[in-house]
């Protein structure tokens, strides 16, 4: 496993924070949200629904929409700040720099387009001064690169499998060469066949243009054969992020633990564990650790005092008071 | 395809049929008899004695063969129709019904074709930018004096425009094809006089309904634009004006058109009762004559012809759907 | 294999924080969904004006040779008189008043027959589902109106009531709510509470009452007043071609015999433009209602603000 922490990272998220307001109340979805990923790297981000997975990528997109609002937080792609951009350089820099591949794939293409037309119009969207055979290559060739017969450029999203939409909605994501690709559970509609020969096409198209990939889901299994970090989220903050196999051996963050206990193995078959209560309402999170009234070694401290970011050995990051005396100390960033 | 045109055309001679039964049975059912009301009216008038009164009845429903069973009136009845044949106006006859249709339509075909296409272009564009929430905000508020006027349907807009344009501030006139005095001649001044006693009904038409397509637009707007493949566009990168034309607009345009269909029933009619209120030469006026000097044959007559216009126009831009939308085959 | 994390209920929606009062979550509604508030007001300020009326005003006084001919708006005659002698005030609060009734019978009638017919027609499907749907299929091309001409034009004037009226709108007036209603049904037997009902064998009657029903309220609330508007605006139509009650004041009818009269040319101005506006206010408020109601109904239809 290639750890690349120690290079310059490609994508360093820093301090990123979102709030919904909502007509019952203000719902922070992301809170002081920091990590970095270098070239190459895959990380998988996982956690309950509505912890803030897919909300993070769309901030990172800047696709945050009203009642939402994105408080602060910088994400820097190379030497690029994204959130200092203006609305048109944000634009250009989707696609170009970052691109999203959603989770949606099965209505995520244009009905009454064909699928050459939305490729080519992404195309011509960042790059000007093209000749349109030379555009036209380029999204031929991104068909092939996931797998797919150019006869596809011709067809209507209809025509086509549920593998083969989520298989160019991947197309159209590397048409740019970004450096950086969120894919959003991109694998949740698929049959299992599917599911292992799309990871495999993003594995493989990664490689190709040597991009970041973050993956989101909250399938541990493909998790576990596709990433090499793992970044668990709770109600809105990253709780643990470390190597996969630190992750599936060791995990130190308590909700992790739980997280990772209560999958089925060959030990347990049969077993099925959960973890007990539920995910906390984004409206009135606990004071304190948000994680406390579910946690089995929750203290008093756990209860007043939010807990803070600790870099753990290996680069581990673990938001627990737990960890406190274990902290390495960084220096920020 | 001959098989979906089979199919369709099938559907389209129901609709007819149900229509033409409807119309057949209702006024039978009335205890009103057209001819004898109409021959009463004009012996009072003093038209003739009263004494032959029963005289002329009687060879009168003769004649439209009134007399004979009800089952052999109605074969008639459907074959007469099948020939656009829809029998003799009352009031002016020797007139044929289908002659007095055939001199209003150009009129109302004229005001309905030029306001119809008008009311749903601005009112599509206009919705289509209400519910696009880039659009600056004085574009998007262009919608709203439309959207307040939904509450006001043509005829009252008509009613609205002559008073405010025609009444008080004398701009155009307040109803007729064109002006008292004047002869229709084929001159410049003519047809301009024309063209002016046009202008009110014309904006009662589009005013009245354009509110209608804003709002349906609106919600349309809305509904595309929580589609995933909008948002993905913008995933892309788009410029926002591709978005908004090959990833929002395109995908309306088929709901709007099947809206437009469901419509057209509504738009007809509203047209004549317009004209009816603007005493322009139209098919509304023929309606509305017809109903004043109790003429059944052509009261029926014009609905019929209008269902039946109706019908067929509706039956027909169903085979425009498959070009807007690729999801749409023919199916048999 | 596929190993799932477990994932409990969304956070956002998990356990409410303290509910407000009832009454209070209302009026905030209701601020946020401006068309409601609005149409529901100007409806209220319509309501007022027919019942202070009828109070305040003798109706007899809406019928011919009640009052001086042709009078200009003044002191006495607030919306003035017509050409036949009906005080134009008295004129509108009966008016209203039928207007309303014919409004709230043809749409209640309606809406009543959609829903039975709707839910028969979704809930058991089969050949009940193709007769109901087929025959509503035949008659949406027929433009209503027409038939209405027809059916009005048919009856002996002498005899076409209010509630005449009603009745011939009614006639034509079901299909469009039992297509709405049999759509919705659709989708609700497809949702999962409908199944888990059914499962733990709740009777069709129950399910229909029980669960379904009560999640269509907003939509049925909303296929009403699109009912009263469309039987409001049917009523004016018709009376406006003259096939109206013509002894009543009803709007349409006023409308009718000022144009008939050629009150515009004559300059009796306020003879059609007083029930004009009061035909505004009644559709618009009626239209503002349904708008709100469609918000209501189709959250994905709010505003994007």
């Amino acid at each position: 496993m290639t750890t690349t922490w120690s290079s310059q990272p490609v994508l360093r998220v820093q301090g990123l924070e979102v709030t919904y307001y909502t007509d019952l109340g203000r719902a922070k979805a992301l809170d002081d949200v920091t990590f970095s990923l270098g070239a190459g790297e895959k990380m998988g981000m996982v956690g309950e629904s509505g912890s803030g997975k897919s909300t993070l990528a769309l901030a990172m997109m800047r696709m945050i929409k009203p009642p939402g609002r994105i408080e602060g937080g910088t994400v820097h792609i190379g030497d690029t700040e994204l959130m200092g951009l203006t609305e048109e350089g944000m634009r250009k820099a989707r696609l170009s720099k970052i691109a999203y591949i959603p989770q949606g794939a099965m209505n995520s293409l244009n009905p009454v387009t064909r699928i050459g037309a939305q490729l080519v119009d992404a195309v011509k969207s960042h790059v000007s001064g093209d000749s349109n055979s030379a555009i036209k290559d380029r999204c031929l060739a991104a068909l092939r690169s996931v797998d797919l017969d150019e006869r596809v450029f011709n067809l209507y999203a209809h025509e086509l499998s549920g593998g083969m939409k989520q298989r160019v909605c991947i197309a159209i994501g590397i048409l740019l060469q970004p450096q950086v690709i969120i894919a959003d559970e991109p694998t949740s509609a698929l049959d299992v066949v599917t599911q292992r020969q799309v990871m495999e096409t993003i594995d493989r198209v990664k490689d190709e243009i040597n991009a970041a990939v973050i993956l989101i889901g909250h399938d541990m299994g493909l998790m576990a054969q596709f990433v090499d970090k793992v970044a668990v989220m709770y109600a809105g903050r990253l709780v643990e992020v470390a190597t996969v196999r630190d992750m599936f051996t060791n995990p130190r963050h308590p909700y992790a633990q739980a997280l990772i206990e209560s999958l089925p193995n060959l030990d347990n078959k049969g077993v099925f564990q959960g973890i007990p209560g539920l995910a906390p309402s984004l409206l009135r999170l606990p004071s304190g650790c948000a994680f406390h009234p579910r946690c089995t070694h929750a203290q008093d401290i756990c209860k007043q005092v939010r807990p803070e970011v600790n870099h753990i050995s290996d680069g581990r990051l673990v938001t627990c008071h737990l960890f406190d005396k274990e902290a390495v100390h960084v220096q920020s960033a | 395809m001959a098989k979906l045109i089979l199919q369709r055309l099938a559907f389209l001679l129901l609709v007819i049929w149900s229509a033409s039964t409807i119309i057949f049975f209702v006024p039978r059912m009335s205890s009103r008899n057209a001819i004898r009301e109409r021959f009463a009216e004009l012996a009072r008038t003093g038209g003739f004695a009263p004494a032959d009164l029963e005289a002329i009845i009687s060879s009168m429903e003769q004649q439209f063969g009134l007399d004979r069973p009800l089952i052999e009136q109605y074969w008639v009845y459907l074959g007469n129709i099948l020939r656009m044949d829809f029998g003799y106006s009352l009031s002016r006859y020797p007139a044929t019904v289908t002659d007095l249709i055939v001199q209003a339509l150009p009129w109302t075909i004229g005001l309905l074709i030029v306001t119809t296409i008008l009311a749903f272009l601005i009112g599509n564009f206009l919705g289509a930018i209400a519910a696009w929430p880039r659009a600056p905000r004085w574009a998007r508020g262009m919608a709203t004096p439309f959207v307040l006027l939904t509450g006001v349907p043509p005829v009252i807009m008509g009613v609205l425009l002559l008073f405010f344009v025609g009444f008080r501030l004398k701009l155009l006139p307040l109803g007729g094809a064109y002006s008292i005095g004047t002869v229709p001649s084929l001159t410049w001044e003519f047809a301009l006089d024309m063209l002016r006693h046009q202008v009110l009904p014309a904006m009662a038409l589009v005013l009245g309904s354009v509110g209608g397509w804003v709002l349906s637009m609106r919600g349309m707007g809305i509904t595309i634009q929580g589609e995933d493949y909008v948002t993905f566009a913008e995933h892309k990168g788009l410029t926002p004006g591709r978005i908004f034309r090959d990833y929002y607009l395109r995908n309306t345009l088929l709901p709007q058109m099947t809206a437009f269909a469901l419509a057209l029933g509504t738009i007809v009619t509203s047209a004549i009762v317009v004209e009816a209120i603007f005493s322009l030469p139209g098919i509304g006026t023929a309606l509305n004559n017809a109903i004043r000097a109790n003429d059944f044959p052509v009261i029926y007559g014009i609905v019929l012809f209008i269902t039946i216009a109706v019908a067929t126009i509706m039956v027909a831009m169903e085979f425009v759907y498959p070009l807007l939308d690729p999801r749409i085959k023919p199916q048999t | 294999m596929t190993m799932t994390a477990p994932h409990p209920v969304a956070a956002l929606e998990a356990a409410a924080p303290v509910q407000p009062s009832r009454l209070s979550m209302l009026a905030r509604y209701l601020r946020r969904n401006v068309s409601l508030s609005v149409g529901l007001f100007m409806l209220l300020m319509l309501v007022a004006f027919t019942v202070i009326g009828y109070i305040v005003i003798d109706p007899r006084h809406a019928y011919p040779m009640a009052a001086i001919p042709r009078q200009p708006p003044s002191a006495q005659y607030l919306l003035g008189t017509d050409f036949f002698g009906r005080d134009l005030h008295a004129a509108l609060v009966v008016g209203m008043w039928q207007t309303a009734a014919i409004g709230l019978l043809a749409g209640g009638i309606g809406t009543i027959i959609g829903i039975v017919l709707g839910f028969t027609s979704a809930y058991f499907g089969g050949w009940t589902d193709t007769g109901i749907r087929s025959v509503c299929q035949i008659l949406t091309p027929i433009p209503v109106l027409l038939i209405q001409i027809v059916i009005a034009g048919s009856l002996d004037k002498r005899y076409v009531t209010v509630m005449t009226m009603a009745w011939i709108i009614v006639l034509l007036a079901w299909m469009w709510p039992t297509l709405v209603i049999r759509a919705q049904v659709l989708t609700m037997k497809e949702r999962q509470f409908v199944a888990v009902a059914k499962l733990s064998g709740v009777s069709d009657f129950g399910i229909i009452f029980k669960e379904i029903l009560p999640n269509l309220l907003p939509f049925i609330a909303a296929a009403f007043v699109g009912q009263v508007f469309a039987a409001v605006f049917a009523s004016f139509y018709l009376a406006v071609l003259g096939l109206g009650p013509l002894r009543e004041p009803l709007l349409g009818n006023i409308i009718w015999s000022a144009q008939s009269q050629g009150a515009f040319f004559n300059g009796w101005w306020w003879w059609p433009i007083a029930p004009t506006v009061a035909m505004i206010l009644i559709l618009g408020s009626l239209a503002l209602i349904n708008m709100g109601l469609d918000e209501l109904a189709n959250p994905r239809v709010r505003k994007t603000e």
